[in-house]
């Protein structure tokens, strides 16, 4: 007998978020279950609303755009139906965030020790001396080059590396159960994603935080994740496990991305590509957003596909996979 | 005999005086490029790769002359550009282009397409009118643009149109050498498949010469005949492509092949395989600059900049451990070609 599935840390159900209480949605009811300690990814390029998501789970979506129907259940609580008081102090806490350019969520006018003391303080009640040492602790967990020096450091006295690390060490500050990361290594060198990805891998698997990992970047994927959500035009069009999604992609959008990112294994050579562009929010195509560019494309995909299961664990919203086969007949 | 190259850099330097704080005194010159051998040969694509900061893209506008260097030669063709007065360097300059990163930023959002791409035919007075308005219809055609095209602006386009814009724009002169700056680096994955494929089948239909320079290894590595790697203002290693990506020499190159993640989840990487960043490594100007994050660096690394020398015909290496045979090649650097 399997032991029973753990309790979800997180479970997300039909979130719609759209701009404006009329404008055209972003995301079209998205669902989403993260077990604790676990790396989802969640993949797509740009304008495909992972990050939207991010920031709806975060609450922290920018004016006018606005989570207008689902759940997100955190324990017996609704996320969504929180006060705003309960959702800040959830919010640096036990669900922390970190994005792409550390500089532009510093505070550039403050040291990174008042930076850090401010987490500190609010989450944790430390201030003073216990503070200080708790953030020296923090910057060695973050493998902080001088962790002295730094916590006296100005934000733009740093390397991209080391402002993410202080962006690490602030949201690990509240002992998060949920760390959503939002590009974190996008902006940076790659011997520096190395170190940094490294670093996030570790921390999750000691601390056995779970991770929600927003990114357009398959190696990204392939390093990180045990499972992974494939967003196009708003919607969750496969999800899988890491492997699933790499060895058998189902949907042909995620085929294509597979197929169309250069290969260092792979040498020269012409590439695949997905033809058209990705269609603009409010201006998605009727039926499946993906049948425009899709070569398997048919009468069928004129309803939006819902994400059906094609393998243990393993979803994916496309209708081509349901097609009766067409009789073998002999080839001349 | 042998003809040469098209483009070559011999001890190219480029340093940026630092503004002088009050009272103090004058900060060393930033050694942007500092003694750059390169060349590249008609036809082919050498691709320049190096982390933020390592002087790749000063390099590129350095080989245009579009800013002029500190020290250094500039042959093109075998003639010495170097010192080629204003009135002379712009007729080169119809022979070689850039291509930038930022559709978005390198376009004035004010022009309608015919005249952004029609520009360069004007600066250079080709032809009248009608000749450069055929002109603009047939370049479209060239980058798969629909020739109502030209009387939108580009803020109608997506990214890769806006690409296409651009390179439309560089190609309007008829150049034989275009050096593309991170052309898709700014691109969604999909749409990046599209462009690199498009200057690929124009480098074939147009016998262009590129110097494509990028941070992203996998893309330079599918576009590129020769790759270059900097460090810090200077080439550390220069291969054909397959040799340096299944067997590269540089400890710096071995560091950032195996720093990038896999193609696959069976391939994560266990570890790290170089600690600290660029900012920790700018005070050793006298010896090799890489040395201070260097897992294999002795003393007498920093005692004078390893030369880029020959270790197996076209593939040069600065390092004095590799030159003398003390740092033999890695194994595990065949990438599995499944």
């Amino acid at each position: 007998m399997n032991a029973p599935a753990p309790e979800p840390l997180l479970r997300l159900r039909g979130l719609d978020t759209g701009i404006g209480p009329r404008g055209p949605l972003i995301l079209y009811g998205v669902d989403l279950d993260l077990a604790p300690g676990e790396v989802l990814g969640v993949v797509g390029e740009s304008g495909s609303g992972k990050s939207m998501l991010a920031l709806s789970l975060m609450g922290l979506l920018p004016q006018p755009v606005a989570v207008r129907a689902g759940q997100a259940w955190w324990g017996e609580r609704d996320l969504f139906t929180l006060r705003p008081a309960q959702r800040r102090a959830l919010r640096g806490g036990e669900m922390a965030m970190i994005f792409q350019e550390p500089m532009s969520s510093l505070n550039p006018v403050m040291r990174v020790s008042q930076q850090l003391g401010e987490v500190l303080r609010w989450h944790r009640g430390l201030q003073g001396a216990p503070a200080r040492a708790e953030s020296l602790r923090l910057l060695e967990r973050v493998e902080m080059p001088d962790p002295p020096r730094q916590l006296d450091s100005y934000p733009h006295e740093l390397s991209g590396g080391m402002r993410q690390r202080v962006m690490i060490a602030m949201a690990l500050a509240g002992r998060p159960r949920l760390l959503v990361a939002d590009e974190p290594t996008t902006a940076l060198d790659v011997t520096i994603q190395a170190q940094i990805l490294e670093l996030l891998r570790r921390i999750q698997r000691d601390e056995g935080m779970a991770v929600l990992l927003i990114t357009h970047d398959l190696g990204v994927i392939a390093q990180m994740c045990d499972r992974v959500a494939v967003m196009y035009a708003g919607r969750i069009v496969e999800h899988g496990s890491a492997l699933d999604l790499f060895d058998r992609p189902t949907h042909p959008y995620t085929q294509g991305l597979l197929a169309s990112r250069p290969r260092l294994s792979a040498g020269a050579g012409w590439l695949t590509t997905i033809e058209g562009t990705v269609p603009a929010v409010g201006q998605l195509p009727p039926g499946c957003a993906f049948a425009p560019r899709c070569a398997q494309a048919g009468d069928d995909c004129a309803q939006v596909p819902a994400l059906a299961p094609c393998g243990p664990g393993h979803w994916a919203a496309c209708v081509a996979p349901q097609r009766p086969r067409p009789a073998q007949g002999p080839h001349r | 005999m042998k003809p040469p190259p098209l483009i070559e850099a011999r001890g190219l330097r480029k340093h940026f005086q630092r503004p002088r704080r009050f009272l103090a005194p004058a900060a060393p010159p930033l050694r942007a490029v500092d003694g750059v051998d390169l060349h590249i040969d008609a036809g082919e694509t050498l691709g320049l790769v190096g982390e933020s900061g390592c002087g790749k893209s000063t390099t590129g506008r350095l080989l245009l002359r579009l800013i002029e260097p500190t020290a250094g030669t500039l042959l093109h063709h075998g003639q010495d550009i170097t010192r080629l007065g204003t009135s002379q360097m712009r007729q080169k300059r119809r022979a070689m282009q850039i291509i930038f990163q930022d559709p978005y930023g390198s376009l004035n959002p004010r022009m309608r397409v015919d005249e952004l791409i029609g520009e360069p035919l004007v600066v250079h007075r080709v032809g009248d009118a009608a000749q450069r308005a055929a002109r603009v219809r047939q370049l479209l055609d060239l980058v798969r643009l629909p020739a109502n095209a030209v009387e939108r602006y580009p803020h109608e386009f997506s990214g890769g149109q806006r690409q296409r814009i651009g390179i439309a724009r560089a190609l309007a002169l008829e150049p034989e050498f275009v050096v593309a700056d991170e052309a898709v680096s700014a691109l969604d994955v999909s749409v990046q498949a599209q462009v690199i494929n498009l200057m690929r089948e124009l480098q074939r239909e147009l016998k262009l010469t590129y110097l494509f320079i990028s941070h992203n290894l996998a893309v330079v590595r599918n576009i590129s005949d020769r790759v270059a790697v900097m460090y810090l203002g200077r080439v550390v290693e220069v291969a054909p492509a397959d040799v340096l990506f299944a067997a590269p020499r540089h400890p710096y190159t071995r560091a950032l092949l195996d720093a990038l993640p896999g193609d696959h989840p069976s391939q994560r990487r266990a570890h790290v395989a170089v600690r600290g960043d660029l900012a920790q490594s700018s005070g050793s100007d006298a010896g090799c600059r890489f040395a201070v994050r260097c897992p294999h660096a002795q003393p007498r690394c920093l005692a004078a900049p390893p030369p880029l020398s020959a270790v197996d015909g076209r593939h040069q290496v600065a390092c004095i451990r590799v030159a003398d045979g003390s740092l033999p090649p890695s194994p595990h650097h065949a990438p599995d070609t499944t």
